[in-house]
């Protein structure tokens, strides 16, 4: 051992090029062992279904002031009649922290009860945590069939 | 000459059994009126083994799908011999490790434990701390019922909020953009094959590191052995210490096998991606206080989001907690009653805020 350090104080050039060419070659190695890994483990984006109309629900589905959860593309999303007869499509992904709302009719509101936020029924956020209003989609009548669609410029 | 004893000596000539064991009856351990508090470390190591144990058993029946995850459980729970107490147990024990590692890291914090030279232990202890509640949050959700798949939305949403690396944190946890069976897998794999190695090698590192530097002994202790050396008191490790410890775990054993078989962990409704989160959606109690803080914080204060605000002061909460060993570097006086208050306010936030979830709804 004490022959090679001796050796390699003569050689410092030599030792010092030698050390570059290994780190190098361990980092490369390293490297590539660690780039696939990083890529595997966050997963292949999946495509959002969600471009036209989805259908929501039938004509007579809904009692005036209830809501109800449909499918909108793979996130849910809500329809809620008022007591005035009209039909509001929106998100039901909870602007703060991901969870479903519900359409309360004793409120007449849209609420999350995860963390008490509060939206009205198009979407606006009134009270509690949410930070952004709620997705609103257009709503299509069409024969007995309401879909809703995502708006042009949202 | 029989045969254990020849087998004895067979291990002894090759691997020196009676230096181990002249070392084992050489250790000593010290005592003084706070020594109840030592036992709090070894009841979450006793309750960790019978979580490893468990968890093997409900390994035989559980399967890891959205489709299969919460009837499997079922089955544990209502076919399988003696499996609801298997979960049970499994369930309880995971709440009551939970609870004994945060005493035991209150307990230490207050003791002062965390002093030079173990600012190691205490590193390597907070680290098992955050292990342990990985463990929390991904054995939640893997019975696929409503409260965890919202709880594990919300949770990983959080997650998501932090700057820069937040969604590519979000997607590596969920799997995807959204909580789902890819969601259920990753939890899985993490419960089951990642976090129990990294918490078994981290807790072989933390009895290692207590074994290497000793049972710390508190300062006002240290002080008053110091002005009465007749007082220093130590018992022998094996056996007195060890029997102590044993009749701890007894303990933990007796609450653990009341709390199964008088209140049997339940299994709710199982989860649905589309349907609305129901009233009552809540963490289990050791993340109710963080729960309760964001419902106060506002949706915007200044002209930052509250809630990542909020994330970012745990953060940082935690971080300095974390790194208490750093600060104290044995100063005397204001520095030491600073930290000794601080950990005080945080006990108190943590215990109002838990108590006020439970009582508020």
């Amino acid at each position: 051992m004490s022959d090679q350090s001796a050796f390699a104080q003569d050689q410092p050039e030599r030792r010092h090029a030698l050390r570059i060419f290994l780190g190098t070659g361990v980092a490369a190695s390293l490297a590539s062992f660690l780039y696939p890994v990083l890529r595997y483990i966050i997963p292949p984006k999946t495509v959002e279904q969600t471009t036209g109309n989805v259908l929501a629900a039938h004509v007579g589905d809904l009692k005036p002031n209830t809501g109800k959860i449909f499918r909108f593309g793979n996130r849910p999303a809500l329809l809620v009649l008022t007591a005035d007869g009209k039909y509001h499509a929106i998100s039901a992904v909870c602007t703060h922290l991901n969870c479903t709302v519900q359409y309360r009719s004793d409120l007449h509101a849209v609420w999350c009860a995860c963390h008490n936020g509060m939206y009205t029924v198009d979407g606006a956020n009134i009270s509690g945590p949410p930070p952004r209003p709620l997705e609103e989609y257009d709503v299509i009548l069409k024969g007995n069939d309401i879909y809703a669609r995502r708006r042009e410029n949202a | 000459m029989g045969v254990l004893h020849r087998v004895k000596n067979w291990l002894d000539e090759r691997f020196g059994w009676h230096e181990i064991r002249a070392f084992i009856e050489h250790k000593t351990v010290p005592v003084h009126r706070y020594s109840y508090w030592y036992f709090l470390g070894g009841m979450t190591l006793f309750l960790f083994i019978i979580q490893v144990i468990t968890g093997i058993l409900l390994l035989l029946y559980y399967r890891p799908s959205t489709s299969e995850a919460y009837e499997s459980v079922q089955y544990i729970m209502t076919q399988v011999p003696f499996g609801w107490l298997v979960r049970s147990i499994h369930s309880w024990s995971a709440n009551l490790m939970i609870f004994t590692a945060v005493v035991h890291m209150f307990s230490v914090f207050f003791l002062k434990s965390y002093r030079k030279p173990r600012e190691l232990t205490w590193l390597s202890g907070m680290l098992l701390l955050f292990i342990v509640l990985g463990f929390g949050f991904s054995g939640y959700l893997l019975p696929w019922n409503t409260l965890s798949f919202f709880a594990t939305k919300v949770g990983t949403d959080i997650a998501g909020q932090m700057p820069v690396v937040g969604k590519w944190i979000l997607v590596f946890l969920r799997g995807g953009e959204d909580v789902s069976g890819a969601t259920l897998t990753r939890f899985f794999g993490f419960h089951v094959a990642v976090l129990p190695g990294i918490a078994t090698t981290l807790i072989a590192l933390h009895v290692l590191l207590v074994q290497r530097f000793g049972m710390s002994v508190p300062p006002s202790i240290e002080a008053e052995w110091e002005a009465r050396p007749t007082e220093r008191r130590e018992i022998r490790f094996f056996p007195n210490f060890l029997l102590r410890e044993l009749m701890a775990w007894y303990v933990a054993l007796a609450i653990l096998g009341g709390l199964a078989a008088l209140k049997p962990w339940e299994l709710g409704m199982k989860a649905d991606a589309f349907a609305a989160a129901p009233p009552g959606i809540r963490p289990e109690w050791y993340f109710m206080f963080m729960f309760e803080t964001l419902k106060f914080i506002p949706a915007k204060i200044a002209w930052f989001e509250g809630e990542l605000l909020g994330i970012l002061g745990f953060g940082a909460a935690f971080l300095a907690w974390t790194l208490v060993p750093f600060f104290d570097g044995g100063r005397r006086g204001r520095a030491q009653k600073l930290i000794t208050g601080a950990g005080v306010f945080a006990l108190a936030y943590i215990v109002v805020m838990t108590v006020y979830a439970y009582i508020a709804k």
